[in-house]
């Protein structure tokens, strides 16, 4: 993260000073931006941003044309029509998407918010401490845990189906929230604690062993060290676990079934082609309006996105 | 980005204001509904059942889940069982799974007898229809719609609604000004084609993609010519597998569909190419009709609800269908399909409900309470009158024919593995230049053993 700042700030730094001195730093620094800023890379780079925002934008676009245009013609025509003038818009897609059915896809909203909070919450919370004892605290067999914790991640979610939800049927949670918020915590809980794990071990033991030398017990040094610290990795994980969630299908279709008090939103865009799928024309919208909350928070976190993912990875 | 947000949350607030009511009451449904009314009296047999409550899981979604629940109202208003119903389109994958988790609902609406089958012999899960259930069903149904609600002689589930398969939608504007007359046999069928043909037109337009179960529309028509060409005697031994799926008398009506289907003088109207056929989604194929473009097309009685809003479904309409014609006039071998109501719990709130829905009340309860149409039942005691639309009296009235030989679409019969697999995929090969021979010893040899 470090390294793309610098060569700017060097080169302001040579422009400012006399030219014969610093013809070094300024070829070095020039060099420096020639291998970082690879126009060729860039310009891959962006054909394939291009190429990925497409299928965006041809939904977007479908969602606002009306039902025999989106069945006659692709999305495309449309730039060819607006020159023309026989462009044709309309809402209707959006108001069948939203109030077309006996049950508004507002409730649907609310319990996607209901699962989500909790579900993004509840192993963050859980995979916080368990990350901090693999990573502080010495005790018999820690490793072994560790390894055991982390290759859980290699058990397809697809195969704990059945026995999770025969467990919550003789729990009695059956058809609750319960269902999904547990489900998701389990699923996301190996990923959460090597990540936040990882991080935690790259926060210098100077800095604990410091605390500890000042009286610091391990709630202090969890709450007051590394809390602040973890700040952009707690930011990172909790977009990739709401993102998760909020667009997971499977889960709450399993779990929840399609009964209007628990089911999310994803349920519902799933159910809006109808009966037999005559209705796709419709999908476009709901799709849309089911994106705009996860577009919101990504962009409003996308700082803490990309600093949290290199810090993961590619630290100092 | 925030005034996308700030919208977003707006109309969050207004769906929140107005979502008090979601107690599944379909508006105008619900009215007319209750102008239908019903005899308590076969209910009270079950003793009280005020405050218990059925769930039932369907693969109904809205619009029409919202008739179906309005349907259930005299029911409820007799006995005071409440009706939690919950439609899905994944219904099918999620039913042998919530079965097994040991959450199964009180009833299902199972879409085909294949699954009734494997839900009875593989799960053992499925509870057998209650005494007054099957005396409804003897009395309300024909024997042949009994036979695909039993597993190895044992009743298990009644009918619940049906549909008609042996249609062929038309434009009766165009037939007018063109002169033609609607065919009544086979052979006027594809002569009327060649006539049309001749004048320079492409007669038929047809589609049978449907995202995984791309081909279904594809089986229908052979299965409807094999109904036609073979007999329904050679129909029964063929989803059997009493002869194999290669036998000549398959193949050949295979290759009477392939004269309209991979004929390119006859197809793909105002589509394109023979192969457009495999990559035209099947509830737009019909459309051209609408354009001028095609002159027919083979689709079931629910492709009525697939036309464009404002289109006027009539005969003397925008559009209309005629029965696909057999060999001769007397003989009406039709194809149809339908769900059936399975239960998973003997609880007599349940056993009420299954005899209600088997009922002659609950078929005319539901025709009432469809106002938009699209709905026909197998069941004889259905008042035509109460049906919605002319088109739906026809629908029912060729179930009802004293000639039609209803027979149940054969790839729902057949193991998955060809019946929603091997079938699906040889009419796509078969509709892309695979030979009909190939295609059929293909699907033959994947038959399980």
């Amino acid at each position: 993260m470090s390294t793309t700042p610098t060569p700017p700030v060097t080169d302001a730094d040579a422009a400012a000073t006399p030219a014969p001195r610093s013809r070094g730093v300024s070829d070095r620094a020039r060099i420096a931006r020639k291998r970082l800023s690879n126009p060729w890379a860039s310009g891959i780079a962006l054909v394939l941003a291009v190429l990925w925002t497409i299928p965006t934008l041809g939904l977007l676009v479908t969602s606002f044309r009306p039902e025999l245009e989106i069945r006659r013609s692709g999305w495309w025509t449309i730039f060819g029509d607006v020159f023309s003038g026989e462009a044709q818009f309309s809402l209707d897609n959006y108001e069948t998407a939203l109030f077309g059915s006996s049950t508004n896809l507002g409730s649907y909203f609310l319990n996607s918010i209901v699962i989500t909070l909790p579900a993004v919450i509840i192993p963050i919370t859980l995979a916080l401490l368990a990350a901090y004892a693999f990573a502080w605290i010495e005790f018999p067999g820690r490793d072994f845990l560790f390894v055991a914790v982390f290759a859980l991640q290699i058990i397809p979610i697809q195969i704990t189906m059945i026995p999770l939800l025969s467990a919550y049927v003789s729990a009695g949670v059956a058809g609750t929230f319960w269902t999904v918020w547990l489900s998701h915590s389990i699923f996301a809980l190996p990923l959460a604690i090597f990540l936040l794990h990882n991080f935690m071990k790259d926060i210098p033991a100077s800095l604990v062993e410091a605390a500890r030398v000042d009286g610091a017990g391990h709630v202090k040094i969890f709450f007051r060290v590394m809390l602040p610290l973890l700040v952009p990795a707690i930011a990172a994980f909790g977009i990739f676990q709401f993102l998760w969630v909020w667009n997971d299908l499977l889960v709450a279709l399993v779990f929840t079934g399609a009964t209007p008090d628990v089911a999310p939103l994803t349920v519902r865009v799933a159910e809006l082609a109808g009966s037999r799928g005559g209705d796709w024309p419709v999908l476009s919208a709901g799709a849309f309006i089911s994106m705009v909350v996860p577009l919101v928070v990504f962009l409003g976190l996308q700082r803490y996105f990309v600093r949290g993912l290199l810090a993961g990875s590619v630290k100092g | 980005m925030v005034a996308a947000g700030g919208a977003s949350l707006a109309l969050f607030v207004a769906a929140c204001g107005g979502g008090g009511d979601d107690g599944g009451d379909g508006g105008d449904g619900g009215e007319t509904a209750a102008a239908f009314e019903i005899d308590c009296a076969p209910y009270e047999e079950f003793g009280d059942l005020e405050g218990t409550e059925v769930t039932v899981y369907t693969s109904i979604v809205d619009p029409e889940a919202e008739a179906h629940q309005a349907s259930y109202e005299q029911f409820e208003e007799c006995t005071g069982v409440t009706i939690q119903y919950e439609g899905s389109r994944e219904q099918e994958a999620q039913l042998p799974v919530r079965v097994q988790a040991g959450n199964p609902p009180d009833i299902a609406i199972v879409n085909q007898p294949g699954l009734l089958n494997t839900l009875v012999t593989q799960y053992d899960a499925v509870v057998p229809a209650p005494e007054q259930t099957e005396a409804n069903v003897d009395e309300f149904f024909a024997e042949e719609w009994k036979a695909y609600g039993t597993v190895d002689g044992e009743f298990y589930a009644a009918p619940y609604d049906a549909n008609v398969k042996s249609f062929v939608w038309y434009s009766p504007a165009m037939f007018a000004d063109a002169g033609y007359e609607v065919p009544t046999t086979l052979d006027e069928l594809m002569t009327l084609s060649q006539t049309i043909a001749d004048s320079g037109a492409l007669p038929w337009c047809a589609g049978v993609e449907s995202g995984d179960a791309t081909g279904w529309p594809g089986t229908d028509f052979i299965e409807d010519m094999v109904l036609r060409t073979a007999g329904p005697d050679v129909y029964d031994q063929w989803y059997k597998h009493e002869i194999p799926f290669n036998d000549p008398q398959i193949t050949e009506a295979w290759d009477a569909a392939g004269a309209i289907l991979k004929n390119p003088a006859f197809v793909n109207a105002g589509l394109g190419e023979v192969n457009s056929i495999a990559t035209t989604t099947w509830s737009d194929a019909g459309f051209p009709i609408l354009d001028g473009t095609c002159w027919m097309h083979r689709a079931a009685n629910f492709y009525q609800a697939q036309w464009p809003e404002g289109t006027e479904v009539a005969e003397d309409g925008d559009v209309w269908a005629f029965y696909l014609p057999a060999e001769t006039t007397e003989e009406k071998p039709t194809l149809v399909a339908g769900p059936f109501i399975a239960a998973f719990n003997d609880r007599p709130e349940v056993q009420a409900f299954q005899t209600f829905l088997a009922s002659s009340d609950w078929a005319n309860a539901k025709a009432v309470a469809t106002p938009a149409g699209g709905w026909v039942s197998a069941n004889n005691g259905l008042d035509p009158e109460l049906l919605a639309t002319d088109f739906d009296r026809l629908a029912a009235e060729t179930l009802t024919d004293e000639a039609t030989v209803a027979r149940y679409d054969a790839s729902d019969l057949m193991p998955s593995e060809v019946g929603a697999g091997s079938f699906w995929t040889g009419i796509v090969d078969w509709l892309t230049g695979a030979e009909t021979q190939a295609v059929v010893d293909q699907i033959e040899s994947s038959w399980p053993s």
